[in-house]
């Protein structure tokens, strides 16, 4: 393999995109904008989170419609423990990780029965009922969330509540989602899952258990959903029910799509565009007209239906194809 | 008096079944026939609540509106189907689901845009204001009563039309065996139209018998569509009368959850906790009831007869 | 009002040099319901408090000051986020707005920590009032328990035997039903706590029902915005309203009632609650106010407007009484514990937790003279009234 093959528009904008997170925070201190370091720091959680999403959406085609509900337990895995004056990092992640895991043991077991819309459904409705359980829990708030009054306490030295650190941490993570999905999608495992997705007759006359492989990519993914979902309520400090409503499941699908299911890196570019795009629709609408901003789901909505219609395999698919070109 | 409660609890539960039936019946045939996940169905709930409550303040008749509003929240249905809903059929369900969430979206701001954030009352005829006594216990508001009886109707005539007509034997046969239907030479993209704007029709018509009792606003029908999906699955996908039966238990579900699991509770927890617990533990019930259907016999307790 | 991304990158690379604090805006940041139904809660609070700088001629302390609206879209999390936006984008030096108490207590953190201070024109949770009370969080409007505790005294006095109580399933409806009980001597004989936020319950038939069933001698109710019309619609049709009259708290206002009365609903008509302000309230500065809302808005003000009025002239005491210094955070403090302003309730203090002590009345519905549906001061039900959990805050 020769070095300029490499340089393709999609690895040019991967890099850049990965080169301009990883300097952040310098960014934002140079330019005095703590804000835009709040909104990638939400970007790289987020990512982590529909990259997991993306290894049985994209790769698996199983289409859960209720993954907010990992970020949600996640989060609660935080908030929850320091309720009760347990501060430690190590309580907290392997706990969101391993509950998480075991709630995507449990439903998947009976979802993955299902196929289709039916799998659709069934994953939005487990995804509910852990909404409307989180909801009835007065101890924890209820409907009004959870404060988190403080972050979680790792290294000496590693501080999470310091916004730069708190980053990188999360942007480690990314890379490091990342990396594993890439190993997991390109192993055998991950090429029985793919094999699954476009022919599950082929693999089980083969003499694959399809049934099992594809349970194993679930619980990775609501596991690693479940991890960015601590690190979303180490960012937020604050905790709610309506952090796993169905419509956050389906922003988390949209995400996925908008950036290219196709592609380990794809979800990625779809968090920044819909976070960016939600961020700055209201300020540019509000430029034409002062208070036109609150009407920013018509544009976005638009955006969204086009991108449907127009834009087969989200960005990535769009940069694939420059590059074919 | 226990038993009078329970008499009027059933007969809301009936009225909260009946409305949910009435978003179900166009769900249900647009997703049994054209294989379509159209999240944006209760966009057309709340568009005919608006439509049908700026008739009222023009018209100064509540039963004048709804005659007009119903036709023209067919329009709507029919425009929004020719312009998105039949270029993305062929798609994949994810996309479906993506392009009617832009839908909704679209039609919220929409709404928000033409008739303002505040929402919509619509007054009712003195005739229909009052209650009808049945005992000197069960008093049910005539409304109430009326909406079961429009809704009761909309379901016979639904019925007749898909097992007596041509149109109703196209839809059946639609529903059980698409390629079939084409391969007859069927306009089956006429079918298509007709079923998905019938369908937001009487979605909308829903919309239109809530709104004087909660008022029009933005995003109603988002609060309403992922149950009207549990209905359908519980019900069997394609099935009018699945989508019938589902409504009536999902609404006798919510209904008498919120009327008595809190009693139930209290009898374990605090009665702090029990009034916070049961509402969201009752709407929980029904998601549970829905899984349990989906992973035991996904195709629902009455699927379209078998191709 | 907002900043894009590129204007602030604009503006960085143009004012090369850094101008002097003294010549930046005064930045008030707002967080209210823009979107959603509760919105409309949102825009009159948004109404007012432009007029109140219409007012002032936008100046405090002999600098320009700016309102900054940001929405909450009714959810905790989404005021959050706005709220941190504010913070850390705009940098602003005084928060306020927050209709909700769950909102509220989700952003008040952020804000405190931030140094920055924090005046709620609406939300009194009763976790900021009592323990978790702060040197730099005020509230202008009331404890969220006080109207319904004032609710309870009528009630009394009235022998009322026993009520059915109604509320949503929120911080603040926790608060209400909390005071009443305590306030209130009769029997509770049952109640409902409903779904809450941007998907509400609307549909109460189930919990009229039981309330008819439970042989209570009254209904009380804590319904704000929206769902406070579709119980009304309810109520009326239910009959429940022939057999068990109505009380409530923060239920019928200038919002609620135009669409009441555009539905109908007569039964309305002579209703009672209890609250610290009502737009018929008789001193030049109310006067005023209702006088240019309705003119410029075509519509009563309600008590959303009437405390997010109070807020901006809260902070504009303030800010005048330091000069438009606010580099000693101390002294703005101290301006703004004298809550040195025309009120439009008229009397108005700080209690020890930051807390106004203040008045409270029983309003009527009534129509005006142009027959348009309003409230109207029937009686003062208690004087400086100071709220129940002044006690436990230590400052």
């Amino acid at each position: 393999m020769n070095l300029s093959a490499l340089i393709t528009p999609k690895n040019l904008v991967t890099a850049a995109v990965l080169i301009v997170l990883g300097l952040m925070p310098v960014l934002t201190t140079v330019f005095d904008q703590p804000f835009y370091l709040d909104i990638a720091t939400r970007i790289v959680i987020l990512a982590v989170a529909a990259a997991s999403l993306n290894l049985i959406l994209g790769f698996g085609g199983m289409i859960s419609f209720g993954h907010a509900a990992f970020v949600g337990i996640g989060a609660y895995a935080v908030g929850i423990p320091i309720y009760y004056e347990y501060y430690s990092g190590f309580l907290h992640f392997p706990l969101a990780i391993a509950v998480s895991a075991l709630f995507a043991l449990v439903t998947g077991a009976i979802s993955l029965r299902t196929k289709g819309v039916h799998f659709i459904m069934i994953t939005m409705a487990f995804s509910q009922m852990i909404f409307f359980l989180f909801l009835s829990l007065e101890e924890y708030g209820g409907d009004d969330g959870l404060l988190i009054w403080s972050d979680s306490e790792l290294f000496d030295g590693l501080a999470l509540d310091d916004p730069s650190t708190f980053y990188y941490v999360c942007f480690v993570s990314l890379v490091g989602v990342l990396l594993l999905l890439h190993r997991i999608v390109n192993s055998r495992f991950g090429r029985v899952i793919r094999g699954a997705k476009s022919n599950e007759k082929r693999m089980s006359a083969l003499g694959y258990p399809t049934y099992r492989y594809r349970l194993v990519a679930y619980v990775i993914s609501g596991a690693l959903c479940g991890y960015a979902g601590a690190l979303m309520g180490n960012f937020t400090n604050f905790i709610s029910p309506d952090m796993m409503g169905w419509g956050r499941s389906g922003e988390l699908i949209f995400m996925v799509v908008l950036g290219g299911s196709g592609s380990i890196i794809g979800p990625v570019y779809g968090v920044l565009s819909f976070l960016l795009l939600e961020e700055f629709i209201p300020d540019v609408m509000d430029l034409f007209a002062d208070g036109a901003g609150v009407y920013w789901h018509l544009p976005f909505g638009i955006i969204l239906l086009l991108v449907v219609l127009f834009v087969r395999g989200g960005i990535s698919g769009f940069l694939n194809r420059l590059t074919k070109r | 008096m226990e038993s009078a409660l329970l008499i009027t609890q059933l007969l809301n539960g009936l009225q909260l079944g009946i409305l949910l039936f009435l978003v179900a019946a166009g769900l249900t045939l647009i997703f049994g026939i054209m294989d379509f996940v159209n999240l944006a169905h209760g966009s057309f709930y709340m568009i005919g609540a608006y439509i049908c409550g700026t008739l009222v303040y023009l018209l100064d008749s509540f039963v004048l509106a709804v005659i007009l509003a119903v036709p023209l929240t067919l329009v709507v249905g029919y425009v929004a189907e020719r312009l998105v809903a039949r270029s993305i059929y062929a798609r994949d369900h994810l996309d479906h689901v993506l392009a009617t969430f832009g839908l909704i979206l679209i039609f919220d701001t929409g709404v928000h845009l033409l008739w303002g954030a505040e929402g919509m009352s619509i007054p009712l005829p003195d005739w229909l204001q009052g209650q009808v006594a049945f005992s000197s216990t069960i008093e049910v508001p005539s409304y109430r009563l009326a909406i079961i009886a429009v809704g009761l109707a909309v379901a016979l005539g639904l019925f007749l039309v898909v097992t007596k007509t041509r149109i109703g034997m196209l839809i059946r046969a639609g529903a059980s065996n698409r390629t079939m239907v084409q391969a007859l030479g069927i306009d089956i993209k006429n079918l298509f139209s007709l079923v998905f704007a019938a369908g937001a029709a009487i979605a909308g018509l829903a919309g239109m018998m809530i709104s004087p009792i909660t008022e029009a606003s933005i995003g109603m029908g988002n609060d309403i569509i992922i149950v009207a999906f549990v209905v359908i699955i519980i019900g069997g996908i394609g099935s009018i009368k699945g989508a019938f039966i589902g409504a009536l238990i999902v609404g006798m579900i919510d209904t008498l959850g919120r009327s008595y699991l809190d009693q139930l509770f209290k009898l374990v927890m605090s009665d702090q906790n029990a009034e916070t617990a049961a509402p969201a533990i009752s709407a929980m019930l029904i998601y549970i009831l829905m899984a349990a259907i989906l992973a035991v016999r996904p195709q629902g307790l009455f699927p379209p007869k078998v191709r | 009002m907002r900043k894009s991304l590129i204007a602030v990158l604009l503006g960085t690379v143009v004012t090369a040099s850094p101008a002097l604090a003294q010549d930046d805006p005064i930045k008030i940041g707002f967080v209210t319901s823009l979107t959603t139904p509760a919105a409309v809660i949102g825009f009159e609070m948004k109404n007012a408090a432009e007029l109140a700088m219409e007012h002032i001629g936008g100046e405090m302390g002999g600098r320009k000051a700016e309102i900054i609206f940001e929405d909450d879209g009714f959810t905790p999390a989404t005021g959050k986020q706005s709220t941190d936006k504010l913070l850390k984008q705009d940098k602003v030096d005084f928060m306020t707005g927050f209709i909700w108490s769950h909102v509220l207590l989700a952003s008040s953190k952020a804000i405190l920590d931030n140094g920055t201070f924090l005046i709620s024109a609406n939300a009194g949770p009763s976790q900021l009032a009592g323990k978790g009370c702060h040197k730099n969080f005020f509230n202008v409007s009331w404890q969220n328990g006080q109207p319904a505790e004032a609710m309870g005294a009528v009630l009394n006095q009235m022998g009322v035997k026993s009520l059915y109580l109604m509320a949503p399933n929120y911080a603040s409806g926790k608060d209400q039903t909390g005071a009443l009980e305590g306030a209130y001597n009769g029997e509770i004989k049952g109640k409902d706590m409903t779904k809450w936020g941007a998907d509400a319950q609307l549909d109460f038939s189930a919990e009229l029902a039981k309330a008819k069933a439970s042989g209570a001698e009254a209904i009380w109710i804590f319904y704000p915005g929206k769902a406070g019309n579709a119980f009304i619609q309810q109520y009326v049709q239910s009959g429940v309203a022939d057999t068990m009259p109505l009380y409530s708290v923060f239920t019928l206002d200038s919002i609620s009632l135009p669409k009441l009365q555009d539905a109908g609903l007569t039964g309305v008509l002579g209703a009672r609650e209890t609250l610290q302000w009502s737009p018929d309230m008789d001193n030049p500065a109310t006067k005023k106010f209702v006088a240019d809302y309705k003119a410029k808005h075509g519509a009563y003000p309600s008590y959303y407007a009437q405390q997010a009025y109070d807020a901006i002239m809260l902070i504009k005491s303030a800010v005048d009484a330091v000069g438009g210094d606010l580099s000693d955070q101390d002294a703005v403090r101290a301006a703004l514990e004298k809550a040195d302003f025309d009120s439009l309730r008229g009397d108005f203090k700080f209690g020890n937790n930051h807390f106004p002590i203040q008045d409270f009345y029983l309003r009527e519905v009534v129509a005006d003279e142009d027959g348009r549906w309003t409230t109207k001061i029937v009686s003062k039900v208690t004087e400086d009234a100071v709220d129940s959990y002044a006690s436990e805050c230590k400052m």
